[in-house]
């Protein structure tokens, strides 16, 4: 039986969607190739999550179960997930394309000796395997042939479409949670989490907003940002920027989207200012939509956006603010000099 | 303290990629080359602890003779010495990288004594495979952390901090001689100075030829994403098109009516 391992990383009891990713790529090969798909889960919560993944199709939870694994610790991690591999002896190890994706399963590649894939968006079972991947974060496409008795993989993140509604067969067998002991030697917890500082207090994550409102050279200092903080915070969203804005200091750089900071996938990314350089479009293509605010029609995040506003930012987002508050007030378009002056600016809700 | 970075020549591909007609590589014909993003921070972290406590740094590549460009921009922003693992310009896939770089280490560690630091950029800007620097970490059997946006060097050890999954920062604290993969925002890389770049030209540059092997996914070709193909839909000039703007918020559930 051609057996698939995912590595599973969730939070709260509840699987990350780019592993959601990887165990629709596992699923995908197990029709394929009639095995079945088996998770591995570590640290606090993890059985919690494990029964969750039944109707994401998998009959196998592994959880690990031995607290010095609690903490993140990358190379410990890679061994209970090597010692899993002998055990179950998989065709194929996925994880999804996050940070600690990727790290884990390097630490399985590098201690067991084998090769792995990055960044996979397709793969064909065969002898041997060909698979697509992602270079330059996605603005270009490898074809390869991927021979290895174990195919470790990581899935490009927010190119696989993830059913989040998902429900299972009727009748399918529930999942079983299988705890294992891995053996750890002291030497592969020494790369470990020691200590951890909570994100702001209600700050909207970038990674996890559903708008985002980046900024690009365009917007022309830190100052001119607050206009866009505005028009994210009437949305609920986020801002990030480009590469120009956070080596120029207006914003940190845990606000870069693009290929060297965050690969971001919002229901909405309002690009404001941004020519839309393929390392920043890398970032942001995973938007279910683009809407872009520049003054040059031809500016390559055209080819991207879906709509655009062809125009100075520093007018137009001000103007969108305004009008999204002056619909929140209930008042009617285009207001009499009368109604304007009934209404001053700072008194509308929000 | 000893520090060695790696760092890969990649072409600086601005707006839009164009493949060789054979689709087996990038036309390179009028790009510049760089290195990536997360490696100049590398280079740049080298510097700064050199001149905060003292020691040497040296810095690897792995690449055609052309590759030289690369260690003398390293070598202009404060880089003591350069080594070169000269190819014939076929890809060296992440496993032949690492265990050329692994070899390499032993041997100048066995001449000029042990690192204490080994600095990689997360991943590589081109291929992305987010492998070689745990590779050779676990080669050498150092610790490793990855993905590190702040570094302190205290006295025999380091603390790095990355960012967490869903916001915040963790700290790992790990005794050296170790192993570092960093990310852009660490640092702000310094431009080199007109004497700086005067003294690379000059430095003398080891050689290597490591030999050629395959054991990682074997590139068939290259090719671009199929296009979206989407037209964009123009919602109008100026801040006359706000209205426009905040009925297709409405319209797709962003802002509720």
């Amino acid at each position: 039986m051609s057996r698939i391992l995912v590595f599973v990383e969730h939070t709260a009891g509840e699987a990350e969607r780019l592993s959601l990713e990887a165990l629709v790529l596992a699923g995908s090969l197990t029709a394929a190739t009639g095995g079945a798909v088996e998770a591995i889960l570590v640290g606090p919560g993890a059985a919690e999550a494990g029964i969750g993944l039944g109707v994401h199709g998998v009959r196998t939870a592994h959880v690990v179960a031995d607290d010095r694994l609690g903490s993140y610790a990358p190379a410990a991690w890679a061994a209970a997930i090597a010692e899993l591999i002998e055990a179950r002896s998989p065709v194929a190890v996925i994880a999804g394309g996050s940070d600690r994706g990727n790290e884990v399963l390097a630490h399985v590649a590098a201690r067991t000796g084998r090769p792995m894939a990055a960044n996979v968006v397709d793969v064909s079972v065969g002898d041997p395997w060909r698979l697509t991947r992602q270079r330059w974060a996605g603005s270009l496409l490898e074809d390869a042939q991927f021979d290895a008795d174990v195919h470790l993989l990581t899935v490009a993140p927010h190119v696989i479409p993830v059913d989040e509604s998902a429900v299972g067969p009727v009748g399918a067998p529930a999942i079983a949670i299988s705890p294992y002991a891995p053996t750890v030697r002291d030497r592969d917890l020494v790369g470990r989490v020691t200590g951890r500082e909570a994100p702001d207090v209600g700050a909207i994550s970038l990674a996890e907003a559903k708008v985002v409102v980046g900024g690009g050279r365009g917007v022309g200092s830190a100052e001119a940002f607050a206009t866009l903080e505005e028009l994210a915070g009437l949305l609920g969203g986020a801002v990030g920027g480009s590469r120009v804005v956070t080596s120029a200091g207006w914003r940190p750089h845990s606000d870069q989207i693009g290929q060297t900071g965050l690969r971001i996938a919002p229901d909405l990314y309002v690009a404001c200012g941004i020519s839309g350089a393929i390392q920043h479009i890398v970032g942001c293509k995973a938007a279910k939509r683009i809407l872009a605010i520049n003054t040059d029609p031809d500016s390559p995040i055209m080819g991207v956006a879906d709509y655009a506003v062809i125009g100075d930012l520093h007018q137009v987002v001000p103007a969108i603010t305004a009008e999204i508050r002056r619909r929140a007030a209930g008042r009617p378009p285009r207001p009499t000099m009368e109604v304007t002056r009934s209404t001053p600016p700072g008194r509308e809700p929000g | 303290m000893e520090i060695l970075v790696c760092v890969k020549r990649v072409p600086a591909t601005g707006g839009r990629i164009v493949l060789t007609p054979d689709g087996q590589e990038i036309d390179t014909r009028y790009l510049g080359f760089t290195v990536s993003p997360h490696e100049e921070c590398a280079v740049e972290e080298a510097v700064r602890i050199v001149e905060a406590q003292g020691g040497s740094s040296a810095v690897l590549t792995l690449g055609p003779v052309a590759t030289e460009e690369q260690l003398r921009d390293a070598m202009a922003v404060g880089i003591d010495r350069a080594i070169l693992l000269e190819t014939d310009g076929r890809e060296f896939d992440p496993v032949a990288t690492a265990a050329a770089i692994v070899e390499t280490i032993r041997a100048q560690e066995a001449t000029h004594g042990p690192f204490d630091l080994l600095l990689f950029g997360n991943e590589a800007a081109d291929t992305g495979d987010f492998q070689v620097g745990i590779r050779v970490a676990v080669a050498l059997d150092r610790p490793i952390v990855t993905g590190i946006k702040s570094l302190t060097v205290l006295d025999g050890t380091i603390v790095a901090r990355r960012e967490a999954p869903g916001g915040g920062w963790e700290t790992y604290e790990l005794p050296l001689p170790a192993v570092v993969s960093v990310k852009e925002g660490l640092n702000l890389p310094r431009y080199p100075s007109v004497p700086g770049r005067l003294r690379a030209k000059r430095k003398e540059i080891e050689r290597f030829a490591p030999a050629w092997s395959q054991a990682g996914p074997l590139k068939l070709g290259l090719r671009l994403p199929e296009e979206q193909g989407a037209q964009v839909e123009i919602l109008g000039r100026g801040p006359n098109a706000a209205p426009a703007v905040v009925d297709l918020l409405v319209r797709i559930g962003v802002l509720a009516s």
